[in-house]
Formats: C-alpha cells, structure tokens, sequence
C-alpha cells in the first residue's frame, strides 16, 4: 500500500489537505532504523537528550569516540516516522565522522539523504541534529573534564 | 489490505452503486427543468427523500440534501445563529465535537457570538450537569454529537435534548458516526437538527442530509435558487441523493444484525490486544459505544508510527480523525477526557466494517503485536513508562 502510494507522490500537491507520502528510503529508515540501541556506561563518551516542544517526540543519542572519531553511535527516539527515520539517518551519516565532520551536519543534509520528507515532517530532522550536538557538547566536557581545563 | 478506518469512510454497497447509475448515465436531467425529462430526475430526488424519511422516522419535507456532513453541520450551525441572530448570541457545545462543528462554532466566536465547550468524564461522555447550568436568556442553539468519531462513545443524546426542549432552545446533533450503525431512529432522538451522510454507511461521497424538524428557525447559508426549501441552493446532486437512500435503507435494515456481529469482532480485537500487549489503555470502553470504534492507546510509542507501521503490512487503521493527519497537535478528543498528552499521542483508532471478517481480527492483533513491540525497542520513552 505505502509503495503504491509512493509511486502516486507526484501527482499530489501538499497544501491542498492532509498528504503524507513517505518514500521508500525513510519507510526503510523506519522499519529497520540503523544503530538502535543504546550504549554502555563505559562506552560513552558522550550523551544527548532532546526534546520538541512542537510536536513531544524525543530523542537519546550516545557516541562513543575514538581518534577523534564517532566510532559508535547510537539511539533511542520517541516519536512519528518522521522522528524515527530522520534519527536513523543522522546516526547514519555521523557514524565514522570526524567529531569537526559530524558537527557540520545539517537538517538539511539528513532530509537530502532520505531523498525528501513529507513539509509538515522538516522539523522531525532538526531533533536528531540537535541530539548529536549535545552528545558532541557532552563529549567536550566530560574530555576538558578529564584533562583538568575549566 | 485490512480497512479498519471505516469511520472515515466506508465502500459503497453495490446496491447503492448500481442505483445511481442510470441517474450519471441517461437519466441525466436536471430536477428543476419543466420537461418530462427533468421530471424524471425530480421523482427520484423525491422517492429518495421519502425513502429516508421513512427510515429516519420524519417528514420527507424535513430533510435538506446537500454535500458532505460538514456542510450540514455549517448549515445547522450558521443557518440557527443567522436566523436568532436578534434573540441571543450564545451557542453551547462540547469539547469532543468534529472539526466540523467545533471550527464552525470557532469561526461563530470570531463573529462575536459566545460558545461554551461542555466538558466531558473520564468515559468522553459529556457531564449533563453543566450543560442545565450553562443556558441562559442569551442561548440560541445547542449541539451535542451522537457517536464520536474517535472513541464511538455515544452521547445520551435523547437526555440532553430535553433540556434545551423545554426552554425552548434549538438543538442540533451530528449523528454521522451513529447513523446506520445503531438500530434507533434518528427521529426519536428528539433534536430539532440532526446531520448525517452518506459515505459513512457505504452510500458514495459529496452527499449528506440535514434533518430540520418543521418550525425550526434557519437561514440559509449557501443562496440562490429555491432548491430544498430555499435552505439550500444548488443543483441536487441527483445521483448521489439516489444512492444515498439505497445506502440508508440498507444501513438501517441491517443495522441490528451487523452491529451484533462487529460488537463480537470488536470485544475480540480489544481482549485480544489488552492480554497480547502490556501498557495498553481502551479509551472510552466502559461508555456505551458504536459497535464497530475502537480507540487505544500504547504507552511509550506514537500512533502516527503506528498508523506507517500497520500500513506497510497492509492495514490501514488511524490516530483518530482523519482531518488531522499530520497534525502535531494530539486528539482534542483524548485530551478531554483526561489522557495525558503522550497517551493521546500514542492512540490509534480501529473501525471495523462490512469488509470485516474473523481471519482479520486475528492477522490485525499479531501485526499490532509486532509492530508495538518493534517501536517499544525504538522508542526513549520506554523505560521512564515501565
């Protein structure tokens, strides 16, 4: 049913009611979200916890790092298909980053990879990229932490 | 496929179907032109309404055809606060109403009339208590729904019509959710308005009645012609009213037996899902209910995830009405009655049919499993509800 629907996509404008039309790459996002999970104490390094105020989807987020790295990554998210998809995707694209990398995903480039989302679901992608720069941050601390800077 | 979203709109009976297609097809006249040949049309517009009426338990003469529920319901609402513009400007309702009516009477507010929203129990049904003490000298119209379209909980609506009755105040009720699939005739419900349609038991879409009990003051809302009393201009929409009559006299001839067996249907799906699944709530379920609605909720996962999952195993089933999809906002509905609003984010509406059958209770209850459990491994929200 989705995929014929799917294959109807062009012929339906947003704005004239409800549409919703998720194309296959975020069905499969959200079917079979990538690093679902989450990660040991031990291997965290850094952890991030958002919400949207919008909608009340949330999301968990842990990074393990190493070289400089984001060696694991993984996630947890309470939310829509949009919510699912797009933090499937984010894990996906910062997995094996460069922490300077990862920081430089936008919501933009999480939306491009899933080749589009339904207008009303934009923001879901914000919740993900939000999640890793919290993770990120959390990181930073907890290393300033550990090397004694303030 | 699985159809369980029947409240959002049904298939057509076949019947209902083939009696309409002389009307697209020769019998194409225009029921207002002096010709035998627009005559043609104008008997059947008329033995479609007296076919209602009798099903209904009313005067053909009471009955306004026009397009869709909404309609009706605009007519009734903005038809009452025109005509009693000059006697009062407060208008009640409930909190639970479709969007239909509950935009209506918002836009009523923006012209400066005042609403009042009843509110309703932890059941969804609505607390009769306050609605005695909010009529005034002011008070216009009231209107109460029949069935809702999410839960199915059924208002005492010959109860609540007495009150405004004996103060003379119009009452208006929109059983489009209750029409057809309760054996009652809508004429004993006792209000001065009442909205059904016809695509909500199996007639075909763009057709709808208005019930206008005589003497009831209305203005209309859509001008011109004289069509439907001069309450509703436009061309009747010919074939669409045929079929609607076929699909009404059906609906109520079988409403006793297949509600009978969509009540057994429905039991089993919600016994089944409450002893398969942990975490789960049944919204309205200890109201009296349309036997065919359903409403949960699943702790700690989101019903529009729901709603994709079962779709792409072929089940099509909703998060309540389908006039919000994409909607962030969680159901007004669950919300009125207590839900918290990461429950009512978590609910899903099932609404069995003629379509429906034993073997598909069975596949809906292991796919909701499946699916429930599936997004409970996704899901953050997980270990703060255990």
């Amino acid at each position: 049913m989705a995929s014929a629907a799917n294959d109807r996509k062009d012929d339906v404008q947003e704005g004239f009611g409800p549409v919703l039309f998720y194309n296959e790459v975020v069905i499969d996002h959200f079917m079979n979200p990538r690093n679902v999970g989450e990660l040991d104490e031990a291997d965290t390094d850094g952890f991030g916890l958002v919400g949207d105020p919008f909608c009340g989807d949330q999301m968990k987020l842990w990074i393990a790092v190493q070289a400089g790295r984001i060696a694991k990554i993984a996630f947890k998210s309470f939310g829509c298909p949009g919510a699912i998809a797009t933090s499937s995707m984010l894990t996906a694209l910062a997995e094996g980053k460069t922490i300077e990398e990862a920081k430089s995903i936008s919501d933009d480039d999480v939306v491009e990879a899933l080749g589009g989302i339904p207008e009303k679901k934009r923001h879901c992608s914000l919740l993900g990229v939000r999640a890793l720069h919290a993770a990120i941050d959390d990181w930073e601390r907890r290393r300033d932490r550990k090397e004694g800077r303030p | 496929m699985i159809y369980l979203d029947h409240n959002a709109t049904t298939s057509i009976h076949p019947r209902a179907f083939e009696a309409m297609v002389p009307y697209l097809r020769e019998r194409w006249g225009n029921p207002s032109s002096p010709y035998r040949f627009g005559t043609e049309a104008r008997v059947a517009v008329e033995r479609a309404r007296t076919r209602i009426a009798e099903c209904v338990g009313c005067k053909p003469a009471e009955l306004v055809f026009c397009s869709s529920g909404t309609e009706s319901d605009n007519l009734a609402l903005r038809g009452v606060a025109q005509a009693l513009k000059s006697k009062g400007n407060h208008i009640v309702t409930t909190g639970i109403e479709h969007p239909a009516v509950l935009n209506t009477c918002k836009a009523l507010e923006r012209e400066g009339y005042r609403i009042t929203y009843l509110p309703v129990n932890r059941d969804g049904v609505v607390e009769i208590e306050a609605l005695a003490a909010s009529l005034g000298a002011q008070t216009i119209l009231v209107t109460v729904m029949h069935a809702n379209n999410e839960t199915g909980v059924v208002q005492p609506v010959e109860e609540i019509a007495a009150i405004p009755r004996k103060r003379g105040i119009v009452f208006h009720t929109d059983a489009v959710q209750s029409a057809g699939k309760l054996p009652q005739r809508l004429g004993e419900l006792g209000a001065d308005l009442i909205t059904f349609s016809g695509h909500k038991l199996y007639g075909p879409k763009g057709v709808a009645a208005l019930y206008v009990r005589d003497g009831t003051p209305l203005a209309p809302v859509t001008t011109g012609g004289a069509h439907e009393h001069g309450l509703r201009a436009g061309t009747e929409n010919v074939a669409g009213i045929v079929g609607f009559a076929e699909a009404v006299t059906l609906a109520f001839e079988s409403s006793e037996t297949e509600g009978q067996r969509l009540r057994a249907l429905r039991d089993r799906l919600e016994r089944e899902v409450s002893s398969a699944i942990r975490r789960v709530k049944l919204n309205g379920a200890r109201a009296p209910r349309v036997p065919n609605t359903s409403n949960m909720s699943f702790q700690g996962v989101d019903g529009e995830s729901i709603v994709l999952g079962l779709d792409v195993r072929g089940i099509c089933v909703s998060t309540g009405s389908a006039c919000s999809t994409g909607d962030p906002e969680p159901s007004h509905v669950l919300l009125a009655m207590g839900l918290s609003a990461r429950e009512a984010q978590g609910s899903i509406r099932l609404s069995l049919g003629r379509e429906t059958r034993e073997e598909d209770i069975g596949l809906t209850v292991q796919t909701l499993v499946e699916t429930v459990e599936r997004l409970r491994r996704v899901s953050s929200a997980r270990d703060e509800a255990d």
